[in-house]
């Protein structure tokens, strides 16, 4: 039986708790679980006063409550998996290198700040900063998948350097900016200096955008790539419709400010 | 043993233990997709004088195709695992590669991985872009029609090369057409591929020769213009024509099934024995006895 804990109280100030983790429940007794330390604003108070506590820890973690108080939930996460049934707080996977997390409501921001590999769904939307670097950092995400459902706001990807991260619905400015290298997949629209500084990496969106001019367009084309892509956001649920599939994209390539060598598809029709 | 009025003759097929590797090629059109595995599986009929032996394996329709197009999939076989990647990479490269929109993917789940795409890459020259899926890495390479598409590993798997028919008639057109049957009938399975012209050899060999520059030479025991001319001919009187069919097979249990379907589809009239070569059962990992094959209780009979 998975281990489920219920927010039983509010608390007055955002919460930290990294301690909901598979690496650091590992093992542990419920009563153990239970007495795990979280900060409460810059107090130290054991997960029982804010989370009651049910069932035993077999790898996989189901947290139910309104959530979006709460902070770094499932960070530095290796394996297992983390359900949460509903909204969530800052830093969720920060530094994940393993396992699953999925988001049934919407999450706030620095989702997955610096991932190296697992995987996170988000049913509902998302906020800034989604698998970026954190502030002064030349390396955000690194590897895994960041799937959200439907929007995000501003700098997703943030000097992303590997791994895909896949937005259902619209993204804010400075989408993929500085990324180093990896993958963004927006189905819906994204706002203005998209690629911003980007050295390596592709940003692919389904609707036409207005590039910085430091982008050159290269070409009209089929990128095949992206077949790989369709096919598998299909098969884990995303609505991908199939004059996507079979259309052409206006490649770009930038930012010219740096190596030039990164690239935004944008699809372009038939 | 007899099939209609075919003798089966109690022999076995010797046959190696090769590694094998299974590629798919899809392009825009079927039509494009086989011209590029027809290529790759040029001048790779034995691994004796081709390095490696190769040929079609079935037609991959759109839906099935790892990029939803139309594909062909292809079985490559060396000795060995290392000198399998080269001829990947070698064919890979130029019949694949410069075939207008093509991809080429990793067709077996299973085996040992050799980096072929993550070789190719530096044709892009610095151009050249990873993608990285599901733990799967693909290379875009650019080339002047836009992308190639590869996988960065294929797998190699132990496979067995040389299951092997020789059909004996009365006459070349009965020979043939009894051939032409059983390469028909052995093409309708996977996990093999008949590496000869249309599936069918004639000029099969023995190991050795007079001539010491040479490994092998004509299987002479077989050849109708010889008997009288050698101590020990192999072909009765009224056998004037002898074809082989070589068979590899990524297991053995299909190379054994291909065999078995082929003697049964070559019994025609006209064929007045089926037979197989070996070496006197030293040299090859696997003895393929016929009425072994025919006997099994996994076979019907039925093609």
């Amino acid at each position: 039986m998975a281990l489920k804990l219920n927010l039983h109280t509010q608390p007055d100030v955002p919460l930290e708790a990294d301690c909901i983790c598979p690496d650091r429940m590992q093992s542990l007794s419920k009563s153990e679980i239970e007495d795990l330390i979280i900060f409460h604003g810059n107090r130290q108070v054991p997960l029982k006063d804010f989370f009651e506590c049910s069932g035993e820890f077999d790898g996989e973690i189901f947290i139910d409550g309104d959530l979006s108080k709460v902070k770094h939930i499932g960070a530095a996460m290796s394996f297992g998996k983390i359900t949460i049934n509903g909204s969530v707080g800052v830093h969720v996977g920060a530094a994940m290198s393993g396992g699953e997390i999925i988001i049934e409501g919407d999450v706030s921001d620095w989702l997955g700040p610096e991932m190296l590999g697992g995987k996170i769904t988000v049913k509902g939307n998302a906020g800034h900063m989604v698998g970026s670097g954190y502030r002064g950092s030349t390396i955000g995400m690194q590897g895994g998948e960041i799937i959200v459902h439907g929007n995000v706001k501003n700098e997703t990807g943030h000097v992303m350097r590997r791994g895909l991260i896949v937005v259902g619905g619209n993204t804010g400015d400075f989408t993929g900016v500085n990324m180093v290298a990896g993958t963004i997949i927006v189905l819906g629209e994204m706002g203005i200096r998209t690629g911003a500084g980007m050295k390596r990496g592709s940003i692919i969106c389904q609707t036409k955008s207005e590039l910085l001019p430091t982008f050159t367009r290269s070409c009209d084309y089929k990128p095949l790539f992206l077949q790989h892509y369709f096919k598998y956001l299909k098969s884990i649920g995303l609505a991908i419709n199939d004059s996507l599939m079979n259309g052409s994209f206006e490649r770009w390539c930038g930012d010219s400010v740096e190596l030039n060598r990164g690239e935004i598809l944008l699809y372009a029709g038939k | 043993m007899k099939i209609k009025s075919t003798e089966i003759v109690d022999t076995f097929a010797e046959a190696f233990k090769m590694f094998g590797s299974r590629i798919i090629i899809t392009a825009e059109t079927k039509e494009w997709a086989m011209a590029a595995a027809q290529s790759i599986t040029g001048f790779a009929t034995s691994v004796i004088g081709c390095k490696c032996e190769a040929g079609i394996e079935k037609l991959i329709n759109a839906d099935e195709s790892p990029d939803l197009r139309p594909g062909v999939s292809v079985l490559i076989f060396a000795m060995d695992a290392e000198s399998l990647g080269k001829r990947l990479m070698e064919r890979i490269g130029q019949c694949v590669m410069t075939c207008p929109s093509t991809a080429c993917y990793n067709g077996l789940d299973e085996g040992t991985p050799v980096t072929v795409g993550g070789q190719l890459r530096y044709f892009g020259d610095g151009y050249q872009i990873s993608k990285v899926l599901a733990n799967k890495k693909l290379w875009r390479i650019p080339v002047m029609d836009g992308e190639f598409l590869i996988d960065d590993k294929f797998n190699v798997q132990e496979s067995v090369g040389g299951g092997n028919l020789l059909i004996l008639g009365k006459n070349q057109k009965a020979t043939l057409r009894a051939a032409s049957a059983a390469t028909k009938a052995i093409r309708g399975l996977t996990d093999v591929i008949l590496p000869f012209p249309n599936g069918v050899v004639r000029s099969g060999s023995k190991v050795g020769s007079r001539y010491k520059s040479l490994i092998a030479s004509t299987n002479h025991p077989y050849c109708p213009t010889l008997r009288g001319a050698i101590e020990h001919s192999e072909l009765d009187d009224g056998i004037n024509s002898v074809l082989e069919i070589v068979i590899d097979g990524l297991s053995l249990a299909s190379v054994e099934t291909a065999m078995r379907i082929g003697i049964t589809a070559a019994a025609k009239p006209g064929i007045k024995k089926i037979s197989a070569g070996n070496y006197g059962g030293g040299l090859g990992q696997h003895h393929l006895h016929l009425h072994q094959l025919l006997a099994s209780k996994d076979w019907s009979g039925e093609i």
